[in-house]
């Protein structure tokens, strides 16, 4: 089961790759998206996949998921979801001033804005 | 008064600020007196601190009174309590030059809580001793960083933004994943706890390559080389007070972090990862060298000397000696004093001539020679003139190199220091010699107020060089903690 989400995540950090690589701003930021995504897959796939309940204390119940990995995803999830709304409304405001979402058309120096 | 929280006062004290600023977005005036008064009491906790950790040992918290690995601990040796001081005097005292330059537009648009917010991330980044709560505190000084980078909504900076935004994005998942790697074979996050785990079993080949993962993550942050190209651009675009916070402290996180994880994780196969280490930290000085060389923008020749004392610092790191480490501690503190100064100065030049190209510059020595001779001494300093500060600290370096036996490194060393020194002397030679050139009408009382913060700082980075009798006890005190990273683990795994 771990190498099977070990390939997945390492599909997702291709596709990530791939995307921030591209001239598109949206694209770049989909990217990222897809980078947390494989991210936090990692952590839950790196934390071992054993256990067979939900890490609830229950009577009777002996073989409990690891509660760590799931707090580190949680934590992770909110900082890059906050990161993510912050970047998704700079891309608007760029596209606002500089008039263009090409990345490669965005360029200047010190002379020239 | 029962004094155990006393290491967590830095972090929350400006923490607590930053969110009754919020409160008062429009009343700018009262948001610089409680900014004062925020750091000065923070600094007053920070200095208690140092005179507790100097006189008591490393102080050790671990949050709720849970058994040290399984809470998250906050440790406060020398080395961190020394960063955090150094952190909340330079801010002070930028915050106190942003009075002036900043503008009223952007001090009502929480100007100041992003500065608290940054500081409370970066002191956390000192002083916490859990990776993962690490991650936590760095992205706190990120996205408080990503306010202040784009603050004001310019052109230039919306762009630099995206690309300074987009670095450190990646960079964070390669933290995240790069913890994930660590936690699925030590099985703890508490950092004593991995420094004890990765002794126990001999650092097989899988550590090193985490301990490259982790170079990767913190060298962008640092900006080492190949890592350093977000750099230049980034920090070129803010106003002066923000990259002077940026340049003095952001980078450093950056640096510490590197320090603490090969001094307390990586200490087993030092002839690949500290070669690796002492490798890109020379190639950091070659390239901060042909950097500050190349241009003829103010901003740009300071922040290629950023790269150059990130290559010197991590140079002294990687030898693994006393005097190497010394000299690390001691640069380090040292350059962030000093390129604060340097940036405010810089600032007040492209303030006074409206330009910060060297080209459109002359004569200045003329009209404002204070402001010269406040240069020339920052100038001197940063290249390492004997009885200013960069000297002591670059060489105990020099000799920790020749001590390991590191001879061309050290040589590269030594000549970095004539690169820095003609790089800032160009600036003194443009701008103060040469046929005065026609300045705009500048506010005289303005001027004042941005060359009081400026003044202090040259003057404290002068005492630290001169004072190195006073200082070096402190200093010898964190590298010795540093090398002996089993007195950090026991400090932390005491019963």
């Amino acid at each position: 089961m771990e190498l099977l989400m070990a390939i997945v995540a390492g599909i997702l950090f291709t596709a990530a790759i791939y995307l921030i690589l591209s001239r598109s701003l949206i694209k770049v930021i989909l990217g990222t998206g897809l980078l947390s995504h494989g991210a936090h897959l990692f952590i839950l796939t790196m934390g071992g996949l054993g256990g067979s309940a939900p890490p609830v204390l229950l009577d009777g119940v002996t073989e409990y998921a690891d509660p760590l990995p799931q707090a580190l995803i949680l934590t992770a999830i909110v900082i890059s979801f906050g990161v993510t709304a912050f970047i998704l409304v700079l891309a608007y405001r760029t596209y606002a001033v500089h008039k263009t979402d090409d990345l490669n058309s965005m360029k200047g120096n010190d002379e020239h804005d | 008064m029962s004094m155990i929280n006393l290491l967590l006062f830095p972090i929350i004290i400006p923490f607590f600020f930053a969110i009754v600023l919020l409160f008062f977005k429009e009343q700018v005036r009262i948001q610089r007196i409680l900014t004062v008064i925020g750091l000065s009491a923070s600094i007053a906790s920070a200095f208690t601190l140092v005179m507790k950790v100097k006189q008591d040992g490393i102080q050790t918290l671990t949050l709720g009174s849970w058994p040290a690995p399984f809470g998250i601990t906050m440790v406060s040796d020398m080395f961190s309590a020394l960063l955090v001081t150094s952190t909340l005097v330079i801010t002070l005292l930028v915050a106190i030059y942003s009075f002036s330059s900043i503008g009223e537009e952007r001090e009502r648009f929480f100007y100041y809580p992003a500065i608290l917010f940054m500081i409370t991330g970066v002191n956390g980044a000192f002083t916490t001793g859990d990776i993962f709560n690490m991650f936590v505190f760095f992205e706190v000084l990120l996205i408080a960083s990503y306010l202040l980078i784009v603050l004001g909504g310019e052109k230039r900076q919306l762009r630099e933004s995206i690309k300074y935004i987009l670095v450190n994005v990646i960079s964070s998942a390669f933290f995240v994943i790069t913890v994930a790697y660590l936690y699925s074979i030590v099985g703890t996050l508490n950092m004593a706890d991995i420094g004890q785990k990765i002794a126990d079993i001999g650092q097989p080949g899988i550590v090193s390559v985490i301990g490259v993962l982790l170079l990767l993550v913190f060298g962008i942050k640092a900006g080492i080389f190949p890592l350093y190209f977000w750099m230049p651009g980034s920090y070129a675009a803010p106003p002066v007070p923000i990259l002077a916070l940026f340049g003095a402290l952001l980078t450093k996180v950056g640096v510490y972090a590197i320090t603490r994880t090969y001094t307390l994780f990586f200490v087993n196969d030092l002839a690949f990862t500290h070669t690796i280490l002492m490798v890109l930290s020379l190639l950091t000085i070659v390239a901060g060298c042909i950097g500050a060389l190349a241009y003829f923008d103010l901003k740009q020749i300071i922040i290629y000397n950023i790269l150059i004392a990130i290559g010197v610092i991590l140079f002294g790191v990687s030898m693994m000696n006393e005097a190497g480490m010394q000299g690390a501690v001691f640069y380090l503190i040292h350059d962030m004093l000093i390129k604060g100064a340097l940036f405010l100065i810089i600032g007040i030049m492209i303030y006074v001539t409206g330009t910060s190209n060297l080209r459109e510059m002359g004569g200045l020595i003329k009209t404002h020679a204070p402001l010269g001779w406040l240069f020339l001494i920052a100038a001197f300093g940063l290249a390492g003139i004997p009885p200013l500060s960069g000297f002591v600290g670059k060489l105990l370096i020099v000799q920790g190199g020749f001590e390991h036996g590191q001879l061309f490194g050290t040589i590269v060393i030594l000549a970095s220091s004539l690169v820095v020194l003609l790089s800032v002397i160009r600036i003194f030679i443009y701008a103060f010699w040469g046929e005065p050139v026609a300045l705009q009408p500048t506010n005289r009382k303005t001027y004042k107020h941005m060359m009081f913060p400026a003044v202090i700082l040259v003057a404290l980075s002068v005492l630290y060089g001169v004072g190195t009798e006073w200082i070096f006890p402190y200093v010898s005190d964190a590298a010795h903690v540093l090398l002996d990273p089993s007195s950090y683990i026991n400090a932390v795994l005491k019963e």
